[in-house]
């Protein structure tokens, strides 16, 4: 069976933090909850000239992949205003594909938060491809 | 679900949807397509427009926590009037009428006694009041002393726009596709092979009506990076070139490349020899800065001079996206010009994927920051403070302002209209001789969102600004030749105590004061006629769905320009290598390096007690300068001041990660938070701007803390360059040790 994912394209995230403030207004979350989460690694000098510096965010367990609006036909609020377009949306498989394509790629499961009955990611109850 | 009748407002889940442009507050210089939710008069969320080119339905965090900021407890709702002494802290709820009649009381009395000229009227940066701020000023007020928040050496986009008018007869940005509705797929556009970052973090500032993501897509179409930045920034960290400069000597290392560019030979033959003008003067003058020359006085590497230098000349097209960290020193004229010259002598000026001319076809300059200016007689503008002195300047001197406040020279000062602008918190230098001089004069008013430590400490009347979700307005450009983007219109989405737009504040007191300049009757019949040049009315701009795009040619030189007949817009036509002009003011015509005032260079003697250069400004994630300190979900991204710090020279200063730490020098000192990044160089400290803590007591001496972390107490006025432009808030020098405990 096919599940829900969100992949980030992290070479390109700038930390921008919007992803996070976005999904604070949608879940309405108060100061000191996130449903994701910018996690940063490095800046780390890798040699002369080469830095590691990437920012990951991270969905916590507050996530529910928008359920609400992706039952819209709406991105997640994420996704919808990721600065840097380096987060996608869809069904596991479909994201993997671009996985293949790309450098510095991560993608996210996350278990369900609060769904309903037939779950937010189960694809039987939505079928949106992937979004980004 | 969605009731569509309108192209501009409909009803959607038992809301009501707005489209709108975010301008202002909050500040910014952008006006991102916003889709409002609202519901009984209240914000309910935030949307980016997916279909406003400009941000393509994305948005950052300021617009994302406005809900936040719209209905904040601590929003100004009623005009106040200062009961006690100023600076107590005590004030009294007045009506809109006794209000204005106090302001008119007061206007036609200073006009009277001391002429209309001893009226200031500060506005913030990149917003509505530049041009409604300017209408009021000289039609209003009838004063010719129009400025800002006391920003030494009006050194943000301003110099770059003055020179840029000399050089090019317009403001150049670069190509990133936003003169085509269509963006990334116009076929016109081409992807550039080069991309350089100078002085810039462009995906935190959003700065100068381009959006920072913009580069990131550029870099994700192939274009090899290039990073001048005094510290690594995380674009920096995408670079195949970061080149650590030395704060400040952007001058050299761009004459440098000039240098090495034009001895291989690298150079564009064919548009220098038709379109530019003064080559001869700039390759002897880059001769002087060799390589070897130029590393050792940036700091950087002569083989990364070098191989910047070539990859920009070979690339083609190559794009340069200049930021703030050039005009932020004393030679930021000298810096802009080396670099406008850079895109000169390799033609990539006005070309697809360079540094672009956004200037469309047909173009109409709408009320800008000159509104108004005919309503002041010839003799009257003379009087302008640092008029004789900095005749480039088309506002008050700054620092020569900042010094009539104290000593009455040449005239005396006597009211300042400040209309949302901070300047003892930010932007200001020297924030204690301001407040000194603020409170000197006699009547002071202050337009603003919330309670400042301006307003508090000098205001006699306070008046409740709106945000851009309160207001009816238009997007216009802000300066006459910097073409920001296409008219859009703002649309009132809630209405928040009895706070007034600048707009209705504008026309209800201007019709007050001057009623023959102010003939409209409501705010839409000023809009309308500020709409005429576009040949719509407000309410046909607001139904328009997608903005209108007035059609853009690239290489505009190459057809002689109808109204000029000559390529470029400049006096000779030609493309200005140089500016003969800053001959007759005494000023290097030809970039050149000069130190910055104080340096370990320009003054070793003091270098040896502030070691350190000390350079400021940079913005942060969710701030707009001074703004949203009151907003939590932004206060926790930054909850202190930082001041950021190498990791090897804190050690050597016994700081830890976290430390509470002193910035001081011979000027004065301020306190933040150490941050230890590796990211900075370790003879450069780079400390937070604009921190104010509306959790703090306002009344004086507290003020919200406002003396505690502003960095612009080690910096002086009236170090601004040779025409009057540019100040050194990036570059001087300081000493960092630790707070002791109880300080």
């Amino acid at each position: 069976m096919s599940r829900y994912g969100l992949l980030i394209h992290y070479e390109f995230c700038s930390g921008c933090h919007t992803c996070e403030l976005a999904c604070k207004q949608e879940h309405a979350l108060p100061v000191g909850k996130f449903g994701i989460q910018v996690a940063v690694s490095g800046p780390m000098k890798m040699d002369d000239d080469r830095w590691s510096f990437n920012n990951i965010p991270v969905p916590t367990d507050l996530c529910d992949l928008c359920y609400n609006r992706v039952s819209h036909g709406k991105q997640p609020a994420c996704v919808k205003h990721c600065q840097s377009g380096v987060m996608k949306f869809g069904i596991v498989e479909e994201l993997a594909k671009f996985m293949e394509l790309q450098d510095k790629t991560v993608l996210f499961v996350p278990r369900p938060y609060k769904t309903n009955a037939s779950g937010a990611n189960d694809p039987a109850s939505q079928d949106q491809g992937v979004m980004s | 679900m969605t009731d569509k009748t309108s192209s501009w407002r409909w009803e959607e889940d038992g809301m009501t949807v707005t489209r709108t442009a975010a301008w202002t507050g909050p500040g910014c210089h952008n006006a991102c397509g916003l889709l409002v939710y609202s519901k009984d008069n209240k914000v309910i969320k935030i949307e980016g427009d997916p279909e406003t080119p400009f941000n393509q339905g994305r948005l950052c965090p300021r617009c994302l926590v406005l809900p936040k900021v719209v209905h904040h407890p601590d929003r100004l709702t009623r005009p106040l009037k200062r009961v006690g002494a100023r600076g107590e802290g005590k004030w009294e709820p007045i009506s809109w009428d006794e209000a204005y009649d106090t302001i008119v009381d007061n206007v036609r009395r200073i006009q009277r006694d001391y002429g209309p000229e001893a009226i200031m009227s500060l506005h913030g940066t990149g917003r509505n009041v530049w041009h409604l701020g300017s209408k009021l000023c000289f039609s209003a007020f009838g004063s010719p002393n129009i400025g800002t928040g006391f920003l030494s050496g009006q050194s943000c986009y301003a110099p770059r726009i003055i020179l840029s008018i000399l050089t090019t007869g317009f403001l150049p940005q670069p190509d990133c596709a936003q003169m085509f509705p269509d963006r990334w797929d116009n076929p016109q556009w081409k992807a550039p092979e080069c991309l350089v970052i100078w002085g810039n973090n462009p995906v935190v500032s959003h700065a100068d009506s381009v959006r920072g993501d913009w580069f990131v897509e550029i870099i994700k179409r192939g274009a090899q990076l290039v990073v001048i930045d005094p510290r690594l920034t995380w674009i920096a960290s995408r670079a195949k070139i970061w080149l650590q400069l030395r704060p400040g000597t952007d001058a050299a290392l761009a004459l440098g490349m000039i240098n090495v560019i034009i001895e291989e030979n690298l150079y564009d033959k064919e548009f220098v020899e038709q379109w530019t003008d003064g080559f001869d003067a700039l390759k002897e003058r880059a001769k002087e800065y060799t390589p070897d020359k130029v590393a050792e006085i940036t700091w950087v590497p002569k083989e990364k001079i070098i191989a910047t230098a070539r990859l920009y000349a070979t690339s083609k097209p190559a794009m340069i996206q200049w930021g703030l960290g050039l005009e932020q020193h004393k030679n930021g004229i000298s810096n802009a010009l080396a670099i406008q010259d850079l895109w000169g002598i390799t033609g990539n000026i006005d070309a697809p994927g360079g540094n672009i001319i956004p200037r469309p076809d047909p173009f109409f300059e709408l009320p800008n920051h000159f509104w108004g200016k005919e309503d002041i007689p010839r003799d009257l503008l003379g009087k302008r403070i640092g008029a004789k002195e900095y005749p480039l300047i088309t506002t008050s001197s700054p620092d020569i302002l900042s010094d009539t406040m104290i000593n009455d020279e040449p005239y005396p000062m006597k009211m300042a209209w400040i209309q949302t602008t901070n300047p003892i918190a930010n932007m200001g230098m020297d924030p204690l001789k301001l407040h000194r001089g603020f409170r000197r004069l006699d009547f002071v008013v202050v337009v603003d969102l919330f309670m400042t430590p301006t307003a508090m400490a000098c205001a006699d009347i306070v008046l409740p600004a709106t945000s851009a979700l309160e207001r009816d307005s238009i997007r216009t450009e802000n300066f006459g030749k910097a073409w920001w983007g296409p008219i859009r219109a703002i649309n009132k989405v809630v209405q928040v105590g009895e706070a007034r737009s600048d707009e209705q504040i504008l026309l209800e007191l201007g019709k007050r004061l001057n009623p023959k300049a102010f003939p409209w009757n409501t705010v839409e019949e000023m809009l309308d006629s500020m709409l005429e040049p576009e040949g719509i009315t407000f309410a046909q701009l607001r139904e328009r769905h997608i903005p209108e795009y007035h059609p853009f040619e690239y290489k505009k030189y190459k057809r002689a320009l109808a109204s000029t007949a000559k390529g470029f817009d400049t006096r000779s036509g030609k493309f200005m290598l140089h500016v003969p002009l800053f001959e007759k003011l005494g000023v290097d015509p030809l970039p050149f390096y000069e130190e910055p005032p104080q340096s370990p260079i320009s003054t070793p003697d003091l270098a040896k007690e502030y070691p350190l250069i000390l350079t400021t400004g940079a913005r942060l994630w969710g701030f707009f300068n001074s703004e949203q300190r009151q907003i939590p979900e932004m206060r926790e991204l930054h909850p202190d001041p930082i001041v950021e710090i190498h990791p090897d020279t804190a050690r050597s200063l016994g700081i830890e990660d976290h430390d509470w730490v002193w910035i001081e020098n011979n000027f004065g000192r301020c306190r933040q938070r150490a941050r230890l990044t590796p990211t900075i160089h370790p003879g450069v400290v780079n400390a937070n701007h604009a921190w104010w803590f509306p959790e703090k007591p306002g009344p004086e001496p507290s003020l919200f803390g406002v003396w505690e972390s502003n960095p612009n107490q080690l910096m002086p006025f009236n170090q601004c360059g040779p025409t009057g432009l540019c100040a050194p808030y990036k570059s001087s020098i300081c000493k960092v040790y630790k707070v002791k405990e109880g300080e």
